[in-house]
C-alpha cells in the first residue's frame, strides 16, 4: 500500500528488493529459502513507473541509473530493481569491465511555445479567469510561480490542497468560495488539477446520484498537467474525465515561467486596470472568508469531547513561533489548520495521500519528520486514532531513532469515515442504524494511545478530554520534542 | 465500499450548504414569528441529546450541533424552525442520508430540536486571541 500511495501522489520511491531465482542454490542450510518468485515485480508493476530484473552487474549498473532517471522525470513515481542473491553475493571477476553510466537527469516536459500563447490570450482577454491546482508545486519554486502568475493576473486561486501549492492568507487564495469563484469564471485553468471535474462540479450522494455543473456553460478550460502522459489501466488513479478546450500534456510547475513571461507580454494597460478591481474585490472575500473560518471555530469552544477547531487553534498558539511542519493529513480534520493557519512555504504541508487508504498518516509523519530533522524543523502530526492502529509500530521507530515529531491525537473513538458511510447506507433502507458501530467504534473499552505510546518509548500524555488542560499538556510535550524526541498527546475529538 | 469523496480541500462546497441551511433559517424564521405552528411537539432536551448521539446525527454535525465542513453545517444553538427541520430530515436535497419516521418519530425530532436550541452560544470569535 505504501508503493501504491507513492504511485497515487506522484512520488518518486527507489526500491531495491532481493530474490533467489535458481532454485539449484536454495538451501536451508545455507539460509537460502524457498520463498522465491519468477517475476518478483509482478505484484506492484501495476504502480511503479518501471522494473528491471538486472541479470549481470553491468546490466544492474545500467538499470540502476536508468531507474533514478525514470523516476525522477515528471510524472515522478517509484521504481523497482530485483536485485538476484546470485548477482549480490558472486565475486566480480577481473575481467569485468564494469562501469557505472553518467546519469543526467530530463528536463520535465513543457507546454508548447503555441499553446502557452494560446492559454496566456485566454487568461488575459478573460473576464474572471481562474486557476485551481492540486499535485501541482514540487519544491518553493513552484509555490512562488504560481503567486507570480496570479498576482500577474490578479485571478484567484483555488488549492485543492493536493499539495502545499499556494500560500493559505494570499488574498488571491479563494479556496473557501470555490462556489462563487467557479460560477462566476469565463476562463478556468488546472494546474495538475488532479481532479479537475469535481472542482467545477456538485455531486449529492444520495440514493439515486445526480451531479450539476457549478461553471459556466460557455466557460472556456485549460489544462496542465503530466496525468496526460501517465495512465494506467487496471489500478486506477483517475476521476471523471473533463474535456478542456486547450490541452497540455506537460509538467504545470515546468510550464510556468513561459506562461508568466506571455502573460506578462500580452498584458495591456486597460486589463491591468481591470486586474486591480478584480484583485481588490477577491482580497476582500478572502478576508471575509478568513473571519467566518474563525467564527466557525467559536462553535462548541468548551465542549467536550474538545472540538477539532479548539485543538487547532490551541496547537497553533504553541508552535507558531517555531519552523513549524505540519506531516499530517487534515480531511478528517475539517481542514481547520489550512483554514486558520498562515501557510506559504513547501515543507509546511505534505498534502493528501492519493491511495486513499487507513494506516497512511502515521507512516507518513514519521517519514516526513525525518526529512525534516536535518533542517532542524518542528514536526506536527494530527494523527487519527484508526489510522494509528494499522502500523502503531513506528512510534517505536520514532523513539528509536529519536525522531523529533509532535503527535496530537485526534481520538474520535472511531473509523469515523467508516461510521458515516455504514449509517448512510442503513437510513437509504430505512433500517436505523443500532448496528453501525460495529467493527467502526472504539468504544467498550476505549483505547489509550497514551499508553500506547508510553509502551514504546515515546513521551506521551492523555486521553485529554477538557479543552482548557490541552495548552500545557502541549508545551510539555513540545519541550520534549524540542530536546530532538516524539511525544504524543493523547485528545479525545470531536467526530470531525 | 466507502466512499472517498471529498478527498480534497473544498471548504466552498459545505459552505453552500451552510449558506442554504442560513438562508433557509432566516427566511423561515421570519415565517415562524408569523405563525408558528400551534401543534408543534414540545421537546425534551436530555432525551433529545439522547437521540442525537443514539440516532448518529453527531457524527456529521458534531456532538454540540457545531457542524463541520466536510460533513455537515451547523444546526446549533440556532436550529431553523422545528417544522422546517422536520420537513428536511424526512427528505433532505442535500448529502444528508433521509430519516423516515420509523427511524426517528416527530416526538423524537422535537426533544433534538429542543437540545439543540439549548447548545450555549459561543464567545465572540473576535474576542477570542487563539482565533486572531
Amino acid at each position: 500500500m505504501a508503493i501504491y500511495n507513492a504511485y497515487c501522489d506522484r512520488v518518486p520511491v527507489y526500491i531495491v528488493i532481493g530474490n533467489n531465482l535458481d532454485a539449484t542454490k536454495r538451501d536451508a542450510a545455507y539460509g537460502e529459502w524457498p520463498h522465491s518468485v519468477q517475476d518478483a515485480a509482478a505484484m506492484v508493476r501495476d504502480y511503479v513507473k518501471w522494473d528491471d530484473t538486472p541479470i549481470s552487474l553491468q546490466h544492474f549498473a545500467e538499470s540502476a541509473v536508468r531507474a533514478y532517471k525514470v523516476a525522477m522525470t515528471p510524472p515522478m513515481a517509484p521504481v523497482l530493481l530485483v536485485a538476484d542473491s546470485e548477482l549480490q553475493e558472486n565475486p566480480i571477476s577481473a575481467d569485468d569491465a564494469l562501469h557505472i553510466p553518467k546519469l543526467t537527469l530530463a528536463s520535465p516536459p513543457q507546454g508548447d511555445s503555441g499553446s502557452v500563447a494560446e492559454a496566456a490570450r485566454m487568461l488575459v482577454q478573460a473576464q474572471n479567469p481562474l486557476i485551481v491546482v492540486d499535485r501541482y508545486a514540487r519544491t518553493q519554486a513552484g509555490i512562488d510561480l504560481l503567486v507570480e502568475l496570479a498576482e500577474t493576473l490578479q485571478a484567484p486561486v483555488i488549492d485543492q490542497a493536493g499539495r502545499m501549492n499556494f500560500p493559505t492568507r494570499h488574498p488571491l487564495n479563494q479556496s473557501s468560495r470555490r462556489n462563487a469563484v467557479v460560477a462566476s469564471a469565463d476562463v478556468i485553468m488546472g494546474l495538475e488539477a488532479t481532479d479537475f471535474w469535481s472542482a467545477l462540479n456538485t455531486m449529492h450522494d444520495q440514493v439515486r446520484r445526480t451531479s450539476r455543473p457549478i461553471m459556466k456553460s460557455d466557460a472556456k478550460l485549460i489544462s496542465i498537467t503530466t496525468g496526460d502522459l501517465y495512465t494506467k489501466a487496471n489500478y486506477q488513479d483517475f476521476y471523471r474525465y473533463t474535456g478542456v478546450d486547450l490541452a497540455m500534456a506537460a509538467d504545470a510547475e515546468a510550464t510556468l515561467p513561459s506562461l508568466i513571461e506571455e502573460t506578462k507580454r500580452q498584458i495591456t494597460v486597460d486589463r491591468k486596470r481591470a486586474f486591480e478591481d478584480r484583485g481588490a474585490k477577491l482580497a476582500a472575500a478572502h478576508d471575509r472568508a478568513l473571519e467566518q473560518a474563525r467564527t466557525d471555530a467559536s462553535y462548541a469552544w468548551d465542549a467536550s469531547p474538545v472540538s477539532t477547531a479548539r485543538v487547532c487553534a490551541e496547537l497553533w498558539a504553541q508552535i507558531k513561533d517555531e519552523d513549524w511542519s505540519l506531516v499530517s493529513l487534515l480531511r478528517h480534520f475539517s481542514w481547520w489548520p489550512l483554514r486558520l493557519w498562515p501557510f506559504d512555504k513547501h515543507y509546511q504541508y505534505i498534502g493528501v495521500q492519493g491511495g486513499g487508504g487507513v494506516g497512511y498518516n502515521a507512516p507518513a509523519s514519521v517519514g516526513a519528520a525525518l526529512a525534516n530533522k536535518k533542517h532542524g524543523r518542528f514536526s506536527v502530526s494530527i494523527q487519527d486514532d484508526g489510522d494509528l492502529m494499522f502500523a502503531p509500530t513506528v512510534l517505536w521507530t520514532a523513539a528509536h531513532h529519536r525522531i523529533p515529531l509532535l503527535s496530537v491525537m485526534h481520538n474520535n473513538r472511531a473509523y469515523h469515515e467508516e461510521l458515516m458511510h455504514v449509517q448512510r447506507m442503513a437510513n437509504r433502507h430505512s433500517r436505523g442504524i443500532d448496528r453501525a458501530h460495529i467493527g467502526t467504534t472504539f468504544e467498550d473499552p476505549t483505547m489509550d494511545f497514551a499508553k500506547l505510546a508510553q509502551s514504546m518509548g515515546v513521551y506521551a500524555e492523555g486521553p485529554i478530554t477538557d479543552p482548557n488542560e490541552l495548552a500545557p499538556a502541549l508545551r510539555r510535550a513540545i519541550a520534549v520534542v524540542k530536546r530532538g524526541e516524539p511525544a504524543l498527546v493523547d485528545v479525545v475529538t470531536q467526530p470531525r | 465500499m466507502k466512499s472517498f469523496r471529498g478527498c480534497r480541500f473544498d471548504a466552498g462546497a459545505a459552505l453552500a450548504i451552510a449558506l442554504f441551511f442560513i438562508s433557509l433559517h432566516v427566511r423561515s424564521a421570519i415565517a415562524a414569528q408569523e405563525s408558528k405552528p400551534a401543534d408543534a411537539p414540545a421537546g425534551n432536551a436530555e432525551n433529545g441529546k439522547r437521540i442525537f448521539t443514539k440516532n448518529g446525527c453527531y457524527e456529521c454535525h458534531g456532538r454540540e450541533g457545531q457542524g463541520s465542513n466536510m460533513t455537515g453545517p451547523r444546526i446549533a444553538p440556532d436550529p431553523v424552525p422545528l417544522d422546517v427541520l422536520t420537513r428536511y430530515v424526512r427528505k433532505p436535497t442535500g448529502e444528508m442520508p433521509p430519516y423516515t419516521d420509523k427511524v426517528v418519530s416527530d416526538q423524537e425530532l422535537a426533544d433534538i430540536y429542543a437540545f439543540l436550541q439549548s447548545r450555549p452560544h459561543p464567545p465572540a470569535a473576535k474576542n477570542n486571541p487563539l482565533l486572531k
